[in-house]
């Protein structure tokens, strides 16, 4: 039965893996992703999964555990952030590679050192290249939404690339909230039942799966399995279309917030976006025409919509919760940034980096950011194109 | 042999062809010498067999009769077991004939 639940981040994933109840769970716990785990571990101890919960030594092992569970022809998933899914990483470029479609939900937390154990999108950032589809979400209900429609986009035929849904550390993991939990068997109607394309366990075919690649087939391989994350944007399109037509709430590649006659504009994905809307809500009454994109899905980077988006600002500034160390801007400034380059016309655009380690971004630095935003649209001058908010300089 | 656009692999790097390495001929990787057998002296304890990595070492029935040149990669370790007084597989020195190289 559909029902209303007081759920923290970490819980309402916990509650959709129930629903779901994959063939593999194979996790490590870490900070803040624990829960996760430990919730799954204690559903399958009360007989509520009739999947297997496998707990190894490491995170690099929990993921060659889903490597394995998901190429015998599973339907796997995992959890684990920072450093966890630091250790993951060679694994990640293989479950890409091999086309398998793993669902992880990382609970995003910032890199060591300094060890530190509350949100930022450095891990996440981390693996941006290692081919997973990447959806990131603004509060407790989208974590649970994104993670639920994670499964249909991973698996669908045209694309079976892993997808990892991303929550803020601590601000959505811990934070409770009322969470509208869909009836159990109108979530596994909504998934669907898996059909993995080669399983190993079927034995009446023979093949080999990773097989060693020289020079004159590894580029070949490489671009088919890019091929699988080009396809990705019309089936996340859809599956979001379809998830709003059963449970009431549509998903696209990003929320559009007051922006459509804004001349100002602030992108900022995950948790960070719900206090940039009440700062939109203030700011607007102070007559400013500003408006907030929030983006939802950052791989496969939607960069024509984006730049539909935003073109005709005067000037948009990009946050990042993560750094690049010596690159111009951080990932999601670079890749805004080129998006636009083609167009006439197109907003001045400056980046801000925030919230590492956890550091708060209140409504007074969105409006601080608003204020910059003004000065670069009537002076036409950008003083500085990498900022920092909240730092003590 | 013609090899593969992108579009026509299979997902995944999954290769449905098992058992192809045979059309892979690692013997083209010998260069400048190769096992000669020299039958005489052979007692046919397998060691040379047994330690091969490419499956290079011809037998028929119970007999060792051979080195198969289209595997073998001329690492040499089939006449460094060999365990006989008088080697029944001596290393030899080989002339590489670039231009057959690369036939595939």
């Amino acid at each position: 039965m559909k029902t209303l639940k007081p759920l923290n981040g970490n819980q309402t994933i916990a509650e959709a893996v129930r629903q779901i109840d994959p063939d593999v769970v194979a996790a490590y716990p870490i900070t803040p992703s624990t829960a996760i785990v430990e919730t799954i571990a204690q559903f399958k101890a009360d007989g509520l999964l009739k999947g297997e919960f496998v707990c190894p030594e490491s995170e690099h092992s929990a993921m060659s555990i889903c490597i394995g569970a998901a190429a015998a022809g599973g339907r796997v998933m995992t959890a684990t952030c920072s450093q966890g899914l630091a250790l993951m990483w060679e694994m990640l470029y293989i479950a890409a590679g091999l086309r398998l479609p793993i669902v992880a939900a990382i609970a995003n937390r910032a890199l060591s050192a300094p060890i530190n154990i509350h949100g930022d999108h450095s891990d996440t950032m981390g693996a941006r290249d290692s081919g997973w589809i990447q959806i990131y979400s603004e509060n407790c209900q989208e974590a649970y939404d994104n993670f639920i429609q994670a499964f249909r986009i991973a698996e669908h035929p045209d694309v079976r690339t892993p997808v990892l849904v991303g929550l803020d550390g601590f601000i959505i993991s811990h934070s409770t909230e009322i969470v509208q939990v869909e009836d159990d068997e109108e979530v596994r109607r909504f998934v669907g039942e898996y059909l993995p394309i080669y399983p190993l366990l079927d034995t009446s075919r023979r093949f080999t799966v990773g097989p060693i690649d020289f020079t004159d087939y590894y580029f070949e391989h490489k671009r088919s399995q890019i091929e699988g994350i080009e396809n990705s944007p019309r089936v996340i399109e859809q599956v979001g279309q379809e998830f709003g037509e059963k449970f009431g709430r549509f998903y696209g590649f990003f929320e559009a917030y007051r922006l459509d006659d804004a001349e100002l504009a602030i992108v900022v994905m995950s948790s960070a976006a719900g206090t940039c809307k009440d700062a939109i809500d203030e700011l607007r009454e102070e007559g400013l025409k500003i408006g907030l994109l929030k983006p939802r899905v950052f791989r496969p980077f939607p960069h024509e919509k984006i730049a539909q988006a935003l073109k005709d600002k005067l000037a948009v500034a990009v946050l990042d919760r993560s750094s690049s160390p010596g690159a111009f801007g951080a990932p999601l400034f670079t890749e805004i940034r080129s998006a636009l380059y083609d167009y006439e016309r197109r907003p001045k655009i400056v980046n801000y980096i925030y919230g590492l380690g956890g550091r708060d971004i209140k409504i007074e630095h969105f409006k601080e950011v608003a204020q910059s935003l003004v000065r670069i649209a009537t002076t036409g001058k950008i003083e500085s194109y990498v900022g920092y908010l909240n730092l003590r300089e | 042999m013609r090899k593969e656009t992108w579009r026509e692999l299979t997902i995944g790097t999954i290769n449905l062809n098992a058992g192809n390495s045979v059309v892979n001929l690692t013997g083209t990787w010998r260069s400048g010498r190769k096992p000669e057998f020299r039958p005489e002296h052979c007692i046919h304890c397998f060691f040379c067999w047994l330690y091969c990595p490419h499956l290079a070492i011809r037998v028929e029935g119970e007999k060792v009769v051979g080195i198969n040149y289209d595997y073998c990669t001329g690492c040499g370790l089939c006449a460094e077991e060999c365990p006989t007084k008088e080697k029944a597989i001596v290393m030899v020195p080989e002339e590489i004939k670039l231009a057959e190289r690369g036939k595939e």
